[in-house]
């Protein structure tokens, strides 16, 4: 009995969080919809509260590009139709994911080329280090003289 | 010479990033480029504010013009009307789009506060609104006289706007209207 209590509460907790999360709820036609919708609006960004994308954001505009994506999903649209549309009106900005383009290609290429630079500095810093002679060798004939006089004489004062 | 380099490193990384901010300082992170610059206005028709009229994309071209989003529930274009007012008295064509409105309350709007606007196309459902990409009231767009979207501006248009950004091009494109 008391399992089943908590086992109803925990259902109604993760169906609470789920409607939490969505703010308005469209019937799909296919179940296949609804996962592109879910795709879709999650790599869509609000251009009103830009940090976000259209599934969390709660700002009028996401509620109606929200609307547009369902209707165009329902009406058969694929992704690329459905990105470019947005694109033309929103611009790539639009997109979490931009066109690869003269305009984006810093941002896409910028990672790769701060990774490069990082493992070549790596490389370099750690090549260099193990090249490098032990300090002891590094020493001059003569300051190893004076070091042996001066390790000799502080053993005799001991 | 490459140990003494190295020691002015951090110091060139300093400046680097100092220049990059303080750049970054007098940037408006929320001013988007429209997809719609150089591109002409998109095709329409919708009911003029508060009649059964239709107007159309036709009925906005012949001249330079501004067409400016807005709607009664939007703060900030309670605060630019006053301007537009003096700038539509100036002899500047605006056309107005009021965006997601109630008719009623924007009809009020204008016999209240006054109607800088040559014509005003009701948008309640936001269609025409989307197609411009528009993502917050008060936007203005600067269009040329054969309809090409020329200029947006996102956000209150004021003396300091029309001034330094619209009214140069503006003059531009009127100028070059009427020189060929």
């Amino acid at each position: 009995m008391n399992v089943l209590v908590r086992v109803t509460l925990l259902g109604l907790l993760l169906l609470s969080g789920a409607a939490g999360a969505v703010i308005e709820t469209y019937e799909f036609s296919d179940p296949e919809l609804e996962q592109r919708y879910r795709q879709l609006s999650t790599e869509l960004r609000c251009p009103k509260c830009q940090n976000q994308n259209i599934a969390d954001s709660n700002a009028p505009i996401s509620q109606d590009l929200r609307k547009l994506l369902y209707q165009q999903l329902e009406a058969g649209a694929n992704d690329e139709e459905i990105l470019d549309y947005m694109v033309a009106r929103y611009g790539e900005f639009v997109r979490y994911r931009p066109r690869f383009s003269g305009a984006t290609a810093v941002l896409w290429l910028a990672p790769l080329l701060l990774l490069l630079v990082g493992v070549t500095a790596a490389v370099l810093t750690l090549r260099s280090r193990r090249s490098q002679p032990g300090p002891a060798a590094s020493l001059s004939r003569d300051d190893e003289q004076r070091l042996q006089d001066l390790l000799g004489k502080t053993e005799k004062d001991s | 010479m490459a140990p003494r380099l190295k020691l002015f490193l951090p110091l060139i990384l300093f400046v680097a990033m100092a220049a990059f901010l303080f750049r970054g300082l007098s940037l408006d992170p929320q001013a988007l480029p429209s997809a719609l610059i150089d591109q002409p206005l998109p095709e329409f028709s919708l009911p003029v504010l508060g009649q059964e009229q239709l107007i159309q994309r036709s009925d906005l071209l012949g001249e330079v013009a501004l067409l400016n989003v807005w709607a009664t529930w939007c703060v900030s274009c309670r605060v630019e009307h006053p301007y537009l007012l003096q700038i539509a008295q100036d002899g500047v064509p605006i056309y107005g789009l009021n965006y997601k409105d109630d008719d009623a309350a924007a009809a009020r709007w204008l016999t209240q506060l006054g109607d800088p606007y040559r014509a005003n196309i009701a948008d309640r459902e936001g269609s025409l609104g989307l197609d411009l990409g528009v993502y917050g009231a008060p936007e203005t767009y600067l269009l040329d006289a054969a309809g090409v979207v020329r200029y947006r501006h996102v956000g209150v248009v004021d003396e300091r706007v029309w001034q330094t950004i619209l009214q140069p091009l503006y003059l531009e494109l009127t100028g070059e209207g009427s020189g060929g």
